[in-house]
């Protein structure tokens, strides 16, 4: 497979844009017209050919531009990277996983050699080659799950079990909704998902995390999520609300095309080996309106999406400012006509 | 479920009615490295019934060229550890889960205090190798009726005799769990394998003297008591199949070819949960699951391991 890594940015001039093949690629999250939270795991197994889904980490146009993004944000907040003293095996079954993962999916990009605990690495995009000794963290130049974390799209919070719940421990969050990784290091799992709405009350949650609890080696799962953002941002984190928060209030009828973004994130969570902790990983894919657009189809559907979801989660996902300009935006596509189930383009 | 393939690569009788598998990757390449602690689902497909029992792994998490377990024959069997016993031989292919761990260290503990009795032993054997890795702060103690029957009092003893206490009740050794429990320092993790009656001893007796919940660790794969044969109805799926007496209701489901999802298959890691519907008789609960007020409820139960006492059982499903 050949991949053409782009030059973009996502902060400042946002020059982020999505090829043809990549808006058709995209995660479109929606099946129905109505939406209601809802766990929604599946079996992460092998997707179609050039699907998002199709490898067990995905790789795309944006690798090189969201890699740089996140050394940028690490760079300016070196707390967005957090691992409590007992993850270190964790750690290493992280570096493991991430580095054979992407030599077996994308050998042209990606290369590992092991003889013994002697191994090297090859990472061809961001031009790395690192010889180092697996379990001694001295060998490499920072811990295992940061030097990892840095050559990988998206965000990994890694759980571990114990209390018959699982525990935010470590994390690389660099790309966030609007959640903090400071503040949820070491939170347990009913701490972290307080907040949600909608949800307690229909055992959602413990139904989740007893799942999860028993989620097995070499059979990982996966869920979408969604939201919205103003302007390509990966960093939307509360820690730096000034710099993008106030971009919700320049959403109107005629630029909500170009501004406006939905964020689908690919969930997928993989038992680890050695140390039984889970790999919570969080994909962030992003497209604005106007992309989203060239399938009417999609467009259809998040109109009606949008303009009919419930007023808690509205609150909830942060849109609540600008969700009748995007809406408004939208209405121009939306001739009304049963566009049927599924989530296909077209 | 994704499973692996091993091939037998040798047998050997350890103690009385023990017997000790090395297994290596059918196809020749590295089987998973796993944490201390867990187990793996044996299937032994015996003529007109498949057997699946959970083993737990003693070999060295680090070795990913082998497994090992330990398979005590179960006077009382049903046909899985005897078919383990008699029925596979050097050579033989098996398929074996990924392993699971349910009975995982805290790693957040000070101490760790192993408690082992008889073939509880296993998972301990696997986790003092993280423990030694990890150079994490532990003492063991192994308990066994004599001599014969003292698995692997042997092999500590070369590794870590420092820190491994044994105990032959043949020779009138016993372990004071009040004693011991009140000797550890705060922050201090239990960890109990073996006979019923000597786990739950040591469970109460941690309770009694205020031990936090999550400090106790306890880890008992039931076999599926034998019972008498009763009908599954299945409100979903509009089915009806019998459990004979020697059968549990989750192999019933299964030979029946209903898809009901399980991981541990002894009444441990609560997958296979099933809501009850209705039944003319009682529910037989055998698992550690379920609360008592879920037992007591009649709403739920483990088909791994529990039964009723019946004409049928409707379930929805």
């Amino acid at each position: 497979m050949s991949l053409a890594f782009k030059q973009e940015t996502f902060r400042d001039d946002y020059t982020f844009r999505n090829s043809p093949e990549a808006i058709r690629r995209f995660p479109f999250p929606f099946p129905e017209d109505q939406y209601m939270y809802s766990v929604n795991i599946e079996p992460h197994t092998a997707g179609p050919k050039g699907a998002v889904t199709e490898f067990t980490l995905d790789v795309d146009e944006h690798y090189v531009a969201e890699c740089r993004d996140k050394a940028i944000t690490l760079e300016q907040d070196p707390g967005r990277c957090a691992s409590l003293p007992h993850m270190m095996d964790a750690e290493w079954d992280f570096l493991e996983f991430t580095m054979e993962s992407l030599a077996r999916d994308y050998p042209e990009q990606f290369s590992l050699s092991k003889n013994g605990k002697a191994w090297t690495w090859i990472n061809r995009p961001l031009g790395i080659e690192q010889s180092f000794v697996f379990g001694d963290a001295a060998t490499l130049p920072m811990g295992p799950f940061e030097y990892m974390g840095r050559q990988v799209q998206g965000d990994f919070v890694l759980l571990d079990q114990r209390e018959d719940t699982l525990f935010a421990d470590a994390g690389i969050v660099t790309s966030q909704a609007d959640w903090s990784l400071a503040f949820n290091v070491g939170m347990s799992w009913n701490e972290w998902h307080g907040p949600v709405p909608q949800v307690t009350k229909l055992g959602v949650m413990d139904r989740a995390l007893k799942f999860l609890m028993s989620l097995q080696q070499a059979n990982p799962v996966r869920r979408l999520n969604w939201t919205m953002t103003i302007n390509p941002r990966l960093d939307t984190s509360p820690e730096n609300y000034p710099l993008w928060g106030g971009d919700r209030n320049k959403v109107n009828e005629q630029n909500a095309g170009e501004l406006a973004h939905l964020r689908v994130e690919l969930q997928t969570l993989f038992r680890m080996p050695r140390s039984n902790a889970i790999v919570f990983s969080i994909r962030c894919y992003l497209i604005s309106m106007q992309e989203m657009a060239t399938y009417p189809r999609w467009a259809k559907r998040f109109h009606r999406v949008l303009r009919d979801l419930h007023p808690d989660l509205v609150e909830y996902k942060g849109i609540t400012k600008y969700q009748q300009a995007v809406v408004a935006w939208l209405s121009r596509f939306d001739d009304g006509a049963d566009i049927g189930t599924g989530t296909q383009p077209e | 479920m994704s499973q692996l393939q091993v091939k037998v690569a040798s047998i050997q009788d350890v103690s009385a009615g023990v017997r000790h598998f090395t297994l290596v990757d059918a196809h020749g390449g590295e089987l998973p490295a796993f944490s201390g602690g867990s187990h793996i689902v044996v299937t032994m497909p015996a003529p007109g019934r498949t057997y699946r029992n959970a083993y737990s792994l003693l070999s060295s998490p680090e070795d990913r060229a082998h497994y090992e377990i330990a398979v005590h024959r179960q006077p009382q069997s049903r046909g899985g550890s005897i078919y383990m016993h008699e029925e596979v031989k050097v050579g033989s292919v098996l398929d074996i889960s990924y392993p699971v761990n349910l009975f995982a260290l805290s790693r957040v503990a000070k101490h760790h205090l192993l408690i082992a009795g008889g073939i509880g032993i296993t998972p301990f054997m696997a986790q003092i190798h993280d423990l030694e890795r990890l150079g994490g702060d532990y003492s063991l103690h192994y308990g066994f009726r004599s001599r014969e029957h003292a698995a692997f009092a042997d092999a500590l003893k070369g590794r870590v005799s420092q820190r491994a206490v044994c105990y032959d009740e043949s020779l009138g050794q016993r372990m004071d769990f009040d004693a011991l429990l009140r000797a550890q320092p705060l922050g201090t993790h239990v960890y109990a394998c073996g006979p019923q009656g000597m786990v739950e001893a040591l469970v109460s007796t941690a309770r009694a003297l205020g031990w936090p919940e999550h400090h106790i660790h306890s880890e008992q794969f039931l076999a599926p008591p034998v019972g008498e044969p009763f009908t599954l109805k299945l409100s979903k799926s509009e089915l009806e199949i019998t459990v004979q007496g020697d059968m549990s209701m989750l192999e019933a489901l299964e030979a029946a070819g209903v898809d009901a999802p399980s991981l541990c298959r002894g009444g441990a890691c609560g997958r296979c949960e099933l809501e009850v519907l209705g039944t003319d008789g009682e529910l037989q609960h055998h698992d550690h699951y379920l609360s008592d007020a879920d037992k007591a409820s009649g709403r739920k139960i483990m088909p791994c391991v529990s039964r009723a006492k019946c004409g049928y059982l409707e379930l929805n499903l």
